[in-house]
């Protein structure tokens, strides 16, 4: 039964097929490794109903004996056929998926949560900022503005990590700088002498490209400080507090905004976000307790 | 010899500059010098003595720290239009990391005793330089404390 008050994404987005609560059977059919501890894995559904969600969404992924996690999607909405989720290793559920080899079944609700603003946005230059692994939640809204990239003005991607090591999909990254029309750019905290791109934090990349800030919309994931920061640049550019979305993380347990596990102020962030825009959040991030 | 003229040109074509009237370009552009390095070379090495700053007009630098026994750290890089150095300003007047450039690098030199001459003679050129040199070395503290702080850091400390 769903829960009283339950609302899991705005009409238009996609929402669960059936009851929130109930699993559906998926079956591992392709795992990858990003980093030391971040993979990729690529989900088919056993009932072969296709999986259609929107960019931003997350899933509850439950690995069978082990636990339940919410897990943002990375894979391209417009692909159904598979499902497609970048997960790092912080705990014991996300270290059980990321042993999950091919074959291994595991269950998933979803997708829940609001997306990307990736329909309000065409029209507009759109300016994507990651951090760490902040790119796996970002790239199906960068997919969706590569496939479509007619409806958009200026487009850029701007992607920090750690080190070179730590940067996700790295390989396709370097497909989109060779694109002549997306302005993309990465750089790394430190690095030996070896690594030819750039070094220093991801902020200082807002600094070096053009857009138009009073018709651009910003979506911006990472770490919470590095958000915080990003934000604070993209303002100096002059782009306006409600163009800037970002996708928030708290410790999601029911995904459908019933159980207040991910509660932050008066938002779930499960029901509520991940993605927010920023003006309707701003005033929770000085507060540290929460 | 420099071509002061020239110098002065390129000096107003640099964003870091666009502040500064004719007047302090011209007495700026006294001080400075077109230099040319090839790739791998150090434009200056930790523990020299700080005797100029440069702007980068063309190629990337490579800030670097290094530790016996570990490879040298790269902890920043900079860019066209980037200044490089502000030792100079402040005593001794020693590097602190080393420069080395990525590439082909082209840049304007500032003799740092001219400079530092020049701010002493004239307090408005003093005070224009360091109003123009705070941002950037504010924007770096900044960027040198998000570092440390480690913005990709996770719950599980990692």
């Amino acid at each position: 039964m769903k829960p009283a008050g339950a609302r899991l994404a705005d009409p238009g987005t996609a929402g669960p097929a059936t009851d929130p609560m109930v699993p559906r059977p998926f079956r591992v059919v392709r795992r990858r490794r990003e980093t030391v501890d971040t993979f990729t894995l690529d989900l088919v559904a056993e009932d072969g109903a296709p999986f259609v969600f929107a960019p931003g969404q997350f899933n509850m992924i439950y690995a069978h004996g082990v636990g339940e996690v919410p897990i943002s999607i990375s894979g391209d909405a417009a692909d159904g056929s598979r499902l497609v989720h970048t997960i790092r290793a912080v705990g014991k559920v996300s270290a059980a998926l990321c042993e999950a080899r091919p074959g291994t079944m595991v269950a998933v609700r979803g997708p829940y949560g609001k997306p990307w603003p990736t329909t309000e946005a065409e029209g507009h230059d759109v300016v994507f900022v990651a951090g760490g692994v902040g790119l796996a939640p970002l790239r199906p809204a960068i997919l969706n503005a590569i496939a479509n990239r007619h409806r958009f003005g200026k487009v850029a991607v701007l992607y920090g990590a750690r080190t070179p090591a730590d940067m996700l999909f790295p390989e396709e990254v370097q497909r989109w700088r060779g694109m002549f029309s997306m302005d993309v750019d990465a750089t790394v905290d430190r690095a030996t002498p070896d690594w030819l791109g750039r070094v220093g934090v991801v902020t200082k990349l807002i600094d070096r490209i053009e857009f138009d800030p009073a018709h651009t919309i910003a979506m911006v994931c990472g770490p919470e400080v590095m958000m915080r920061f990003s934000v604070e640049m993209l303002s100096r550019r002059g782009v306006a507090d409600d163009r800037i979305y970002v996708s928030m993380e708290r410790n999601m347990k029911c995904a459908v905004g019933f159980c207040g596990h991910c509660q932050w102020g008066g938002e779930f962030v499960c029901r509520d976000g991940p993605v927010f825009r920023h003006d309707r959040i701003a005033h929770l991030n000085p507060i540290r307790e929460l | 010899m420099v071509d002061i003229h020239s110098v002065s040109e390129l000096l107003k074509d640099i964003e870091f500059f666009q502040e500064f009237g004719d007047a302090t370009i011209e007495f700026l552009a006294g001080c400075a010098s077109n230099v040319a390095y090839r790739p791998g070379d150090f434009i200056f090495r930790e523990g020299g003595a700080a005797d100029a700053f440069f702007i980068i007009r063309h190629g990337d630098v490579a800030l670097e720290m290094h530790s016996p026994g570990r490879e040298p750290l790269v902890f920043e890089t900079l860019h066209p239009g980037d200044a490089l150095g502000w030792s100079w300003m402040v005593p001794p007047y020693k590097w602190s990391y080393d420069a080395r450039c990525r590439g082909v690098v082209r840049g304007l030199s500032f003799d740092a005793t001219c400079l530092r001459g020049k701010m002493e003679a004239d307090h408005e050129v003093g005070y224009q330089l360091m109003r123009r040199f705070l941002p950037v070395m504010s924007r770096r503290l900044l960027g040198a404390r998000l570092q440390l702080v480690d913005l990709y850091a996770t719950e599980n400390g990692r």
